[in-house]
């Protein structure tokens, strides 16, 4: 699959990483050459198969619904970038 | 008289210090007999490997030392060694790879999105080892989030292979991602090192620096605190010098943790215990699909090398068939990264991690995101969204789940018929710092031979096979059926007493 320009500036954008125009021309290259040669499984048939969910064959594990950790704010907050009065702090996103 | 009592203060000195030097040589083992019978304290053994690690800098192998800590764990361990209870790994010296978070110690996952980062809590994998009386020389370098096979995507930048070629003075990789664990071990800056593999992360470079690693089958082993690249595929291992230290190691990171819900509620055996007899009644598998088109002689010679090795132990050999093995590695491609885009969304600049400020919300996370990761890691995060956006679901990410699907049967149908498989590692040994970082595709083929492992959940194993004919290190392959790394662990040893000592790398920085 060749992607052009635009598409990455689109995928950019979902991801949320500014990139500049030279990277830009740089990853419609890069990531045409990747998504061609993902594009061999497309000999493999797999009608039938069932994608796979967990490579452990394990029954998820259940438990009650119910708290059973916190209570330590000082440390959830203790790597933040900007924090007042107990809350990470954001550019306004409400005007 | 005072210059000859200064004379013998000399003396005696050097020689303490000469002991002192030669612990680092002792394998995990041998320095855990030694510290039970009170042959050298724990100390002693600890700062032989902090000047160890003091002189070996040029290779940029820590990120992080933690000399005072270890130290002080240390002279706990002595007390506790005193004292006769001792734990399995009191007073071993390890190195932890920057992707553990390590409770108040900076952890960054050689990210500059994590400059400063430091865990308010343990990763479940370290904490079992320091509660075994392990303890930290410090953190060691890797590619950036795991991604990359030579350990040049790393904020930090390169780590350097202790391995050279003969008569060259080219600094070569050490391999990716756990670069820095393996480079750890091969230079004799710490017995141990725990490391991750997603696609091949602990093998591919133990096979590039002579060095011994297993990634354990998916779920033996918690991930709970591992900074995450690929939830489904990401397994935490050891990397160790001998088949024995890394058996030693991975009894104690395993076993069920709560915390995380894909870790197994099985026992972990004691797969030092594992490590006897020989192989007879045992079926070796040789995958013929792994016989690549061009993969050079020298690692053809090591496989035909290791076959022979295991029907001398007594093994029977027997060829086998993965039909969809060259399907794993763009299966692979599409898997991880659309993983990788989903775990590292997370990194947006609010609750931890660096941030560059901007007035609206979306600059600021993109800005941030763009200052923050390096360039492999924003290639695949863009390849991952691509595949996972609108439309292209069912065509990728779908798609490649199926093939999965049929890559695991492969295995699943060839341990109908044989115990373990055996192959080469890479196709090649440590190449030179430079040489592929233009060139993504031809990078993410290092993990060819190592990704199919990935892709089915299933434990393997590299471990050094010989030297090549420049004299760097080329690793053997083992894989095993889901939970039974006890066989790799028992035709590792076998295999490893075959070949005989392993030399390690001259020392030139």
């Amino acid at each position: 699959m060749k992607v052009d320009e635009a598409t990455v500036r689109r995928i950019a954008r979902l991801a949320r990483i500014r990139i500049d125009d030279v990277e830009a021309g740089r990853l419609v290259g890069e990531l045409s050459s990747i998504l061609t040669w993902v594009e061999q499984l497309e000999e493999v048939n797999t009608d039938g198969v069932e994608p796979m969910t967990s490579v452990v064959n394990a029954q998820i594990k259940m438990r009650q619904d119910e708290v059973t950790d916190g209570g330590y704010l000082d440390r959830i907050l203790a790597n933040a970038p900007s924090v007042e009065d107990g809350y990470f702090i954001v550019p306004k996103v409400v005007e | 008289m005072r210059r000859a009592l200064k004379t013998v203060i000399l003396s005696s000195r050097k020689l303490w210090s000469s002991r002192l030097s030669e612990l680092i040589n002792l394998s995990l083992s041998e320095a855990r007999d030694g510290l039970g019978a009170r042959e050298f304290s724990a100390t002693e053994l600890t700062i032989a490997y902090l000047n160890r690690i003091e002189e070996a800098r040029p290779l940029n192998v820590f990120v992080c030392e933690t000399p005072e800590s270890a130290l002080r764990m240390a002279a706990k361990a002595d007390i506790r060694l005193a004292g006769g209870d001792a734990g399995a790994l009191e007073g071993i010296p390890i190195a932890v790879k920057d992707i553990f978070c390590t409770d108040g110690v900076e952890t960054t996952a050689a990210s500059r999105i994590l400059k400063g980062f430091v865990p308010q809590y343990e990763s479940t994998v370290t904490a079992n080892l320091l509660s075994a009386g392990a303890l930290m020389l410090g953190k060691v370098n890797n590619d950036e989030f795991a991604m990359g096979s030579s350990n040049e995507n790393s904020a930090f930048g390169p780590t350097i292979n202790p391995w050279r070629r003969e008569d060259d003075v080219t600094n070569l990789v050490p391999g990716g991602s756990s670069g820095g664990s393996a480079a750890a071990v091969a230079a004799l800056l710490s017995p141990a090192a725990t490391a991750t593999d997603t696609g091949g992360s602990i093998r591919q470079p133990a096979a590039f620096t002579g060095t011994v690693g297993i990634k354990p089958t998916y779920g033996r082993c918690s991930r709970w605190g591992i900074i995450a690249f690929a939830s489904s595929l990401d397994q935490a291992g050891p990397i160790t010098r001998t088949v024995r230290d890394c058996a030693i190691m991975l009894k104690e990171m395993a076993g069920h943790d709560p915390k995380d819900t894909t870790s197994v509620n099985l026992p972990v055996p004691d797969y030092e215990a594992a490590l006897r007899g020989d192989l007879s009644g045992m079926k070796v598998g040789i995958p013929t699909e792994y016989h690549l088109e061009g993969l050079p002689d020298e690692v053809d010679l090591l496989w035909k090398q290791g076959i022979d090795w295991a029907k001398t132990a007594g093994a029977e050999v027997v060829d086998v068939s993965l039909p969809h093995t060259k399907y794993a590695l763009p299966a692979y491609y599409i898997v991880a990264p659309a993983e990788a885009s989903s775990n590292l969304a997370r990194y947006d600049g609010v609750r931890y991690g660096n941030r560059v400020a901007q007035d609206d919300l979306i600059d600021m996370y993109e800005a941030t995101r763009a200052e923050g990761f390096g360039a492999e890691v924003r290639r695949r995060i863009l390849i991952g969204t691509y595949v996972l956006s609108a439309g292209y679901y069912d065509d990728y990410y779908l798609k490649a789940q199926k093939v999965r699907s049929l890559i695991l049967r492969d295995f699943t149908e060839v341990f109908n018929k044989v115990d373990v498989l055996l192959t080469p590692t890479t196709t090649n040994a440590a190449f030179e710092i430079g040489e592929k970082v233009d060139d993504p595709l031809s990078m993410y083929l290092n993990d060819i031979l190592t990704v199919p492992a990935n892709m089915a959940g299933l434990p393997s194993m590299s471990l050094p096979g010989g030297l090549n004919n420049e004299g760097l290190p080329l690793g053997l392959q083992l894989i095993g059926k889901p939970f039974d790394e006890a066989t790799i662990f028992r035709v590792a040893q076998c295999l490893e007493e075959a070949r005989g000592p392993f030399p390690h790398p001259k020392k030139w920085w």
